[in-house]
């Protein structure tokens, strides 16, 4: 037991180092999302509120999308191209070769994946607070719902890198479910301007749910059941779909 | 006591046949050749043995456990050199030791392995910067990490120049010396001759021969050749009718003549006793790499 921990962590250790060391992947998952609020919130009319918004500035719009974008870029994007890899390479191969089980990468890569995304998120949040968007107002509601997010973007990550056979096919799926991903969670369209039907249909995707139930949870409400559940119904599905699929060769 | 025992050992890829009925035993501390040609069956074969895969039928015991069942129990205790795997591209050679000594319950200290391998100058080389041949020191140093009883080292010299081989053969020497168990997968046949105490030939998923080396050649029935050039006229017909003799070729003048056994002995009689002088004597005793051939051949 002791051993295993033992075992997770200096997987973990290897994978943070490896992640930092392509500057490409760590820059947009830990920097990009801050850096453009941050551009955003230089301009001063995004900075006002609206009544076209419910009195929200376009920043505050903002913000719950961009603590979803590190969640979605490296669960859809990166967890299957890195899966496919190795398991291209052999790298996973020879891991199942030792006596840890291979399921022990997930245990070191997810955690990494979601401590990633938090670092990102505290940024956002953080670098909101000194552009004027206030702290989330419902932290037990944001926390949940950063969890379930987190959860459910790990989940259809791991259940596409168990299908994929190649690494290239594992780059393309993840760019592919990557990007309309990125579409429901308003960042080229803010969900509030999007028209209804996009939007409910927005509503039942990872992105979707995630964004609104972090953005209710910072206006101080708590997230509604609908939102939270679907975000879980994906974690379990997808989780558990990946764990029958998941071929290490 | 027999570290290996596989017994009876039959594994099939859909409809085709890998392995039939093959048995063999691993003595403790020996290195054990497994060798046939490509696609014979030996990787497979090895794969059961380390739990990587399950048999069809027949029984695999290594170190007294189920390779597949007892795994928690089995792989602790040996080291996996495979045959084609990388490691994650980025990854130093220090770090990917570090990575895999912490992977094992009792393990050897990554700088120790580092000097003995050679790699103590590529600590912070990543791995995919590594040349074939570190790559390979790499790869058996990670086999050994876990400080194993046995080590399977597959096609450990594929990819390496001759000085490069012979540099590894010296290392699987020195693994044998400290008293692991080696399992080799090899084709190459001087690499069984040169290393292994004993060696089994697959050949069609089949075990077509077993021993020492030394057996295997004499089991092939190609013992050597004997030529030289004699001095006075000699008929041939009286060498091909001497025991062992299988073949009797003249050419200018040379006479090559093919047996086993003790053929040579016979041969050598036969000469002094007609008082014949013979000159450019030259023995070429058949290796592994005839018997192989011999072992292997198949008629199209």
């Amino acid at each position: 037991m002791n051993h295993t921990v033992h075992a997770v962590r200096r997987l973990a250790t290897v994978e943070a180092r490896l992640f930092l060391r392509d500057p490409l992947t760590a820059f947009f998952s830990l920097a990009f999302p801050v850096l453009l609020l941050v551009v955003l919130g230089c301009i001063p009319a995004l900075r006002r509120t609206s009544p076209d918004l419910h009195g929200m500035s376009t920043i505050q719009l903002y913000a719950p999308i961009l603590a979803v974008f590190t969640l979605l870029l490296l669960g859809l994007n990166g967890l299957p191209s890195l899966l496919s890899a190795y398991r291209e390479r052999g790298v996973l191969r020879r891991m199942s070769a030792s006596p840890v089980r291979p399921g022990l990468l997930f245990g070191a890569l997810v955690p990494m994946y979601v401590g990633i995304a938090t670092v990102s998120v505290l940024l956002v949040v953080l670098g909101g607070v000194a552009l004027g968007v206030p702290l989330p107002r419902q932290p037990l509601g944001f926390l949940l719902a950063f969890v379930l997010a987190a959860a459910a973007m790990m989940s259809v990550g791991l259940l596409i890198a168990s299908f994929v056979p190649s690494a290239k096919a594992g780059n393309a799926v993840g760019a592919l479910a990557f990007f309309p991903m990125m579409f429901f969670s308003g960042i080229w369209l803010p969900r509030d301007m999007s028209p209804a039907l996009l939007d409910r249909i927005g509503d039942f995707t990872p992105s979707g749910a995630a964004v609104q139930a972090l953005q209710d949870s910072w206006n101080g409400h708590f997230p509604h059941a609908v939102g939270l559940l679907t975000l879980a119904a994906y974690a379990v599905l997808a989780g558990g779909a990946a764990a029958k699929l998941f071929r290490w060769e | 006591m027999a570290v290996i025992e596989v017994a009876g050992l039959r594994k099939a890829y859909g409809r085709r046949q890998v392995l039939e009925d093959v048995s063999f035993t691993v003595e403790r501390g020996e290195v054990f050749g497994l060798l046939g040609p490509n696609g014979a069956g030996k990787t497979t074969a090895v794969e059961c043995c380390e739990g990587l895969r399950r048999a069809d039928s027949g029984t695999v015991r290594v170190l007294g456990l189920d390779p597949v069942r007892d795994a928690h129990k089995l792989r602790p205790r040996i080291g996996i050199q495979l045959q084609q795997a990388q490691l994650q591209g980025a990854l130093r050679v220090g770090e990917a030791l570090e990575l895999y000594a912490a992977l094992y319950p009792k393990p050897r200290e990554p700088r120790e392995l580092l000097d003995e391998w050679g790699l103590a100058g590529e600590v912070r080389t990543p791995f995919d910067k590594l040349s074939g041949g570190q790559r390979q020191r790499l790869f058996i140093a990670l086999a050994l990490v876990g400080d194993p009883e046995v080590a399977f080292l597959d096609e450990l010299t594929t990819a390496l120049d001759p000085q490069g081989r012979r540099d590894t053969w010296e290392l699987v020497r020195r693994i044998r010396d400290n008293g692991v168990t080696v399992v080799l997968v090899s084709h190459f046949m001087d690499e069984v001759e040169a290393l292994c105490d004993r060696a089994a030939v697959l050949d069609g998923g089949r075990i077509v021969a077993a021993g020492t080396p030394a057996e295997l050649v004499a089991r092939s029935g190609s013992g050597g050749t004997l030529g030289f050039c004699p001095t006075a006229p000699l008929d041939t017909a009286r060498l091909a009718a001497l025991p062992g003799v299988t073949a009797v070729e003249e050419r200018d003048g040379r006479i090559e003549v093919t047996g086993t056994g003790d053929f040579a002995d016979e041969v050598t009689g036969l000469l002094a006793r007609e008082g014949i002088v013979v000159t450019g004597l030259r023995i070429r005793e058949h290796s592994l790499d005839d018997a192989y051939l011999a072992l292997t051949h198949h008629d199209a």
